[in-house]
């Protein structure tokens, strides 16, 4: 990044980027990646952090888990006792499609949630608890560079917790019942083709969610050096979220909460896609990203970090 | 003049009127208006006990904690705004080890690496086996930090500071918790990272430990900074003592102050003066000669130690 810093310049064979480093420094390594490959070389690191802990992989193999507990509990039951209208869990035996469409349509209530509550409260918070947040800013990492990282990892860690939950679907249904060309909610019926691209829309869909729920748990975990507690605050509000969402009764309040049209999931399996809770979704996601983000940086660029 | 020369004149560091008050206008200040100077090529000993404000000082200079008041200059560049181009040259150690308890000591430095976004990718690995052996730690690189020494947690942390050439290095208690052996370790690579160019403010509350290496002392008490200077300005300013174990205290105290020795005191056994250019043989002389009946006699040169206990503990109108 150009600096108007009274330093040094770069040698002439280096113009886009003025070096701060003087005789002792770097810029006589030769080429470097610039700062496109320095951001990804760092969300790689972060990653690798993220993945590499037990206790979310522990997690990933949890959400992995109940779409298998699903298609095996269908299996099992009696089919002519399934009279439960409210997933799409009636139409698995018919389709083992559908597996994935339960289990993301079950997870989206708490264990989607739980995952972006944990990576969140480790992404600051944790940083600070261990004692690495000073070390990240001397290096240095600027506070916006490390919030950015950090959001772009979790929002990642999330699309793969999505990914894998319907994957797994995917994979238990066709084994157990065998996947057909889909039933949509309209009645028409799709080929399985186009029905794989509806569950990737799902798939997209949950994830911006997520992606609105990380961007609330960031600034939440700026606020504190406890992980813990940032990701209890976290799940506490969008527990909180879905509760406030079923009281009929406060119905001026639902358009403002995050969770208000996440179910409409189910949209994307009518045919045509009845798009208007849909992008109502969308665009409260988008205004929670833009608001929360918004807040984290400026709780986490004015913040003392004495951790 | 070029301003590459103008840079190579100031110091690497100066303060002026540094502040912190924690918990708003009506907390506790913890950093009082502090102007410190590191010249380049020093090793500044940062001294003061326990919460005289030496860490909140460097967190303000590495721009982690922003000032209440006052202005920090670090390399040429104005803290807190310049951290992105002015940190790449300085390696830091913050008031102790934090690293991720389940990644190995080698994992550790390689993630503060990756997020370097001026450090080479392809000489990462190599960079950090060097560090590593600096502080002689190549042999548990793969050992989860967790499962680390304290001194081995220490080691690492000076490790960390060493990925990258730097132009000042900022230790923070860099011997706490090490043996006496890794001490003389650190104090070794202090020298040799001094006579490498590198300039290093190094706080303790430990003097002995770093009392041999430092060109330069800083002593804070209370969030001021009491003395700073040379090494030699700031222990030069006591003179050596002498002290007279006798029991005829009245009559040995009117021979000292009539030889014109300062700050004449009497101790349970006997009597202290400053020995202000006096030759000791001529105190001695001068005893006997008036009938005292001396039991034993030192000269006392002061210490880091005793000069530190001076200024920063009580009796030594520090506080104005
Ligand atoms: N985040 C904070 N909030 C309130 N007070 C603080 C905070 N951090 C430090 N202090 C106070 O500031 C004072 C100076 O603390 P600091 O850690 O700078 O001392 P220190 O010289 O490094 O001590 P030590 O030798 O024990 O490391 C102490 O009284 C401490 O209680
Ligand atoms: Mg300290």
């Amino acid at each position: 990044m150009p600096t108007s810093d009274a330093l040094p310049a770069a040698p002439a064979d280096a113009p886009e980027v003025v070096e701060p480093v003087d005789a002792v420094g770097r810029a006589e390594q030769g080429a470097r990646p610039g700062a496109v490959g320095a951001w990804l070389r760092f969300l790689r690191s972060e990653l690798r952090l993220i993945l590499g802990r037990r206790r979310n992989q522990v997690g990933l193999a949890v959400l992995a888990a109940v779409p298998v507990v699903i298609a095996i509990a269908v299996k099992v039951a009696d089919p002519t006792s399934n009279g439960d209208d409210a997933t799409f869990l009636n139409q698995i035996t018919g389709n083992g499609f559908f597996v994935a469409l339960a289990a993301l349509a079950l997870e989206i209530g708490l264990f989607l949630p739980l995952a972006v509550a944990v990576l969140a409260g480790d992404a600051v918070a944790g940083e600070a608890n261990v004692g690495t947040l000073r070390g990240l800013l001397v290096v240095p990492v600027t506070r916006g560079r490390l919030l950015a990282v950090k959001y772009v990892a979790l929002v990642l860690g999330a699309l793969l917790g999505v990914v894998l939950v319907a994957v797994v679907g995917l994979v238990a249904g066709a084994v157990l019942f065998g996947l057909h060309p889909v039933v949509t909610l309209s009645g028409t019926t799709l080929g399985l083709g186009a029905g794989l691209v509806r569950l990737l829309l799902v798939v997209l869909y949950v994830t911006a969610y997520l992606a609105a729920l990380g961007a609330l748990g960031l600034f939440v975990s700026t606020l504190t050096e406890q992980p813990m507690g940032a990701t209890v605050g976290i799940i506490i509000l969008s527990t909180a979220m879905w509760i406030l969402d079923s009281i009929e009764q406060l119905h001026w309040l639902h358009p403002w909460l995050l969770v208000d049209h996440q179910l409409a999931l189910v949209d994307l399996l009518r045919d045509p896609v009845y798009t208007h809770d849909l992008s109502l979704g969308l665009l409260t996601d988008l205004a929670y990203v833009v608001v929360f983000l918004a807040a984290a940086w400026a709780r986490f660029t004015s913040k003392d970090v004495t951790s | 003049m070029s301003v590459a020369a103008d840079a190579a004149a100031a110091p690497v560091l100066a303060t002026s009127g540094l502040t912190k008050r924690f918990g708003g206008k009506t907390g506790q200040t913890a950093v009082d208006a502090v102007d410190l100077t590191v010249p380049r090529g020093a090793v500044y000993g940062f001294l003061g006990p326990n919460g005289s404000g030496k860490t909140t000082t460097i967190r303000m200079v590495l721009g982690l904690v922003r000032p209440t008041a006052g202005d920090v200059r670090l390399l040429g560049g104005r803290m807190p705004d310049d951290v992105a181009t002015v940190l790449p040259r300085v390696g830091a150690l913050v008031e102790g080890p934090g690293f991720h308890p389940y990644l190995s000591g080698r994992a550790n430095l390689a993630r503060l690496d990756a997020a370097d976004r001026l450090a080479d990718p392809r000489t990462s690995a190599q960079r950090v086996d060097e560090a590593l052996d600096r502080v002689d730690l190549l042999g548990s690189a793969r050992k989860r930090f967790r499962a680390y020494s304290l001194g081995m947690r220490q080691r690492l942390a000076i490790a960390a500071t060493l990925l990258q050439p730097r132009d000042l290095l900022v230790l923070d208690e860099p011997t706490n918790g090490l043996d006496p052996q890794g001490t003389r370790e650190v104090r070794t690579l202090i020298g040799r990272l001094n006579q490498e160019g590198v300039t290093l403010l190094v706080s303790s509350h430990l003097l002995s430990e770093i009392e041999q290496v430092c060109t330069h002392l800083g002593v804070m008490r209370t969030g001021r900074l009491v003395a700073q200077g040379s090494s030699a300005d700031v222990l030069g300013s006591t003179r050596p003592s002498a002290e007279v174990t006798t029991p005829d205290t009245t009559r040995a105290a009117e021979v000292l102050a009539g030889l014109g020795l300062a700050d004449v005191s009497p101790t349970p056994d006997g009597v202290t003066a400053t020995l202000d250019g006096v030759a000791p043989e001529a105190v001695v002389a001068a005893l006997v000669g008036a009938g005292v009946a001396v039991r034993g006699f030192v000269v006392r040169h002061a210490t880091l130690e005793d000069r530190f206990i001076e200024l920063t503990g009580g009796g030594f109108d520090a506080d104005e």
